[in-house]
């Protein structure tokens, strides 16, 4: 086991170096640097912005530059954000907690909101409680996350005004009282994102139990007397939640893409908006290792999704 | 002795998209204490709707009983919830499945879905229940039982797993064991052997077995009694001698004539005579006699009449116009 992830690891270098081309090729390719901004500025000597420009190595050619960024990767510097004015991987290690928060409580609730209602719409083929369940799930995952979070904040901050509608990571309150505050405060994004993520996961869920639940060894158990529940958790669920583990892993990219998006809704101060900020004032530092970090993290969700799998398969061995 | 499971009258229809399918039809059938009875027929005839039947192990909807009764050790069985039933599944009435290779479950041992029975019906701890696991994989010879015990389905070939399947439905020591064709997916070699093992386990635990199978031969070496399906109704049941050396619906008569047989000498060999045509949809079945369409002797009042189950000789019934005296000039 420990010999295969470590195999996978080792695998996921060359696929990260890939990756990190690529993205190094995009962002030199697309207009605009980090100085270009002191062109339009009078205050600037043009003698100065060329030798900051040769300091920083920004008109070497292109490999040059991506071998200069690979080597300080390495050695552990990420780069400095000349916007923010500080290390890029401080910058990310303050924004990254709020994202990974939210975007955990997010597909926490959406696995317990899809794995029941999935499964109990199965047992029940086209029962009213099926029917609702997929029209709500259908619903679900045609609304835009931009658009349902735009909706949350009309009704519950600005009509109801039950929920502030700015996420801040300096709250005025210690103890309990902050905890309370933090929650309060994520309930929105975590439930736009959730019950997004919940209703395709949902359609999901129901089609892999249905597609268990004829199976032979399902009419085996049933013959057993084990009874429905015991039939349904132990026979069918097991089997289901297979494919549904590849499905989760998979979508791990279109949650972070997602993330972004309600981040800047919400404005949570997370990398997601990060990202954002970033690429609009042309911070190529913090864009290219943000966008590094999303990578890693895909990278790391199917590397557990395939350990999953093992542990789920006995007929996967894990070598 | 009233019978250990009897069924009257039993019809299971599927409700689809073209309208009812009659699977089953009015289907008569009783078992003894201790007996072996086939039931034989095409693909398609009924067979494994009716053995489902009795524990309500097809799908519902679209399948529904419509009619009779199945009755067990005096209890009638229609009428029971699925819960209720649960009392009679393994304990009572222990299932073999057709397929080895699919009715195991892939990501369960084969030792927990045998002891997992074991522990639904019976007071016995997680460790007896392995205990009388390792001992039920001995009886039904795999070897080195207490080391496969913990392997998965996909460890073990098409014959070992059917011997897994036939300790799974041993393992609560039921009356009565329904096995819905269990050699059908495996090599010739292996289908000897695995009946040879039914029989020796059906012997030593004296309950009675009820054998689906669409052979003829697997009929000749193991069945007392035999009945003979088509199109989801009973067409003849008699004694395996009595069937076999007195046939009398054409029916039965095709599919003794369309054994192979290697007894004559090569002048006396003839093509292998077969039945034309194929089992009809049961939607909307034609009225009279359902093998009527693909019948050599087939007459007017067949097409008209449906024909009865009636007793031709003691313990011989059959369902023909053929013979039938009633008919008057007609036959």
């Amino acid at each position: 086991m420990s010999q295969y992830v470590l195999r996978r690891l080792l695998i996921a270098i060359p696929s990260l170096l890939g990756i990190s081309v690529v993205l190094f090729v995009v962002l030199a390719l697309a207009p605009g640097d980090p100085f270009s901004e002191l062109a339009t500025n009078p205050n600037v000597p043009p003698e100065v912005q060329a030798a900051l420009r040769a300091k920083f190595g920004l008109d070497d050619p292109i490999y040059l530059r991506y071998l200069h960024w690979l080597n300080a990767m390495l050695h552990g510097d990420w780069g400095f954000s000349f916007v923010s004015r500080m290390d890029v991987d401080q910058l990310i290690l303050q924004r990254l907690p709020a994202t990974l928060y939210v975007i955990g409580s997010a597909q926490i609730l959406a696995l317990l909101i899809a794995i029941p209602v999935g499964v109990y719409a199965a047992t029940r083929p086209y029962s009213l409680f099926d029917q609702i369940a997929n029209t709500l799930a259908f619903v679900g995952f045609s609304l835009p996350t931009f658009f349902t979070g735009i909706l949350f904040i009309l009704i519950f901050s600005v009509t109801l005004d039950w929920l502030p509608f700015v996420y801040t990571t300096d709250i005025k309150a210690t103890g309990i009282r902050w905890v309370l505050e933090m929650i309060r405060q994520a309930i929105m994004p975590v439930a736009v994102l959730g019950l997004f993520q919940a209703a395709s996961m949902t359609r999901f869920v129901r089609s892999a139990m249905l597609d268990v639940i004829r199976l032979d060894y399902v009419t085996t158990a049933r013959a057993k007397g084990l009874g429905q529940a015991t039939v349904i958790v132990k026979h069918v669920m097991r089997n289901a939640m297979i494919p549904v583990v590849t499905l989760i892993a998979l979508q791990m990219p279109a949650v972070f893409g997602g993330a972004i998006v309600t981040e800047q809704i919400f404005r949570i101060p997370g990398i997601g908006s990060l990202l954002i900020s970033s690429i609009l004032s042309n911070d190529t530092p913090v864009v290219m290792a943000v966008t590094f970090v999303f990578a890693c993290l895909v990278v790391l969700f199917n590397l557990i999704a395939d350990v999953l799998y093992g542990w789920l398969d006995p007929r996967i061995s894990l070598r | 002795m009233a019978p250990l499971l009897e069924i009257k009258g039993l019809k299971t229809h599927f409700s689809t998209d073209d309208g009812i399918l009659q699977a089953v039809d009015g289907v008569d059938i009783s078992i003894n204490r201790g007996e072996t009875l086939c039931v034989v027929g095409e693909s398609g005839c009924g067979k494994t709707v009716t053995a489902m039947s009795i524990l309500k192990l097809i799908a519902m909807p679209p399948g529904r009983i419509a009619a009779g009764q199945i009755i067990f050790e005096g209890r009638d069985l229609v009428p029971l919830t699925s819960n209720q039933l649960d009392e009679i599944r393994a304990k009572e009435i222990g299932f073999i499945f057709q397929e080895p290779m699919t009715s195991l479950n892939p990501v369960l041992t084969i030792g927990e879905q045998i002891a997992e029975s074991l522990r639904r019906h019976e007071a016995v701890t997680r460790k007896q229940a392995l205990e009388r696991t390792i001992e039920m994989l001995k009886l039904v010879q795999i070897p080195n039982a207490e080391g496969r015990v913990h392997n998965y389905p996909h460890q073990f070939s098409g014959g070992m797993r059917q011997r897994v399947m036939i300790a799974m439905a041993l393992a609560c020591k039921p009356k009565l064991i329904i096995a819905d064709e269990p050699t059908t997916a495996l090599d010739v070699t292996i289908q000897a052997q695995i009946l040879d093992l039914l029989q020796d386990m059906k012997e030593r635990f004296g309950m009675a077995v009820m054998l689906i199978t669409h052979a003829m031969g697997v009929v000749a070496e193991t069945a007392q009694r035999v009945v003979v399906m088509y199109a989801g109704k009973v067409v003849e049941e008699a004694a395996v001698d009595e069937l076999f050396g007195d046939p009398r619906h054409p029916y039965t008569q095709g599919l003794i004539r369309s054994i192979p047989r290697i007894d004559l000498d090569s002048e006396h060999k003839t093509r292998l005579e077969a039945i034309g045509g194929s089992v009809p949809i049961l939607i909307n079945p034609p009225v009279g006699c359902r093998f009527a369409p693909r019948c050599k002797f087939a007459m007017n009042v067949c097409t008209e009449k449906e024909p009865l189950l009636r007793e031709v000789a003691p313990g011989h019934r059959m369902a023909c116009h053929l013979g039938d005296t009633s008919l008057g000039g007609a036959a």
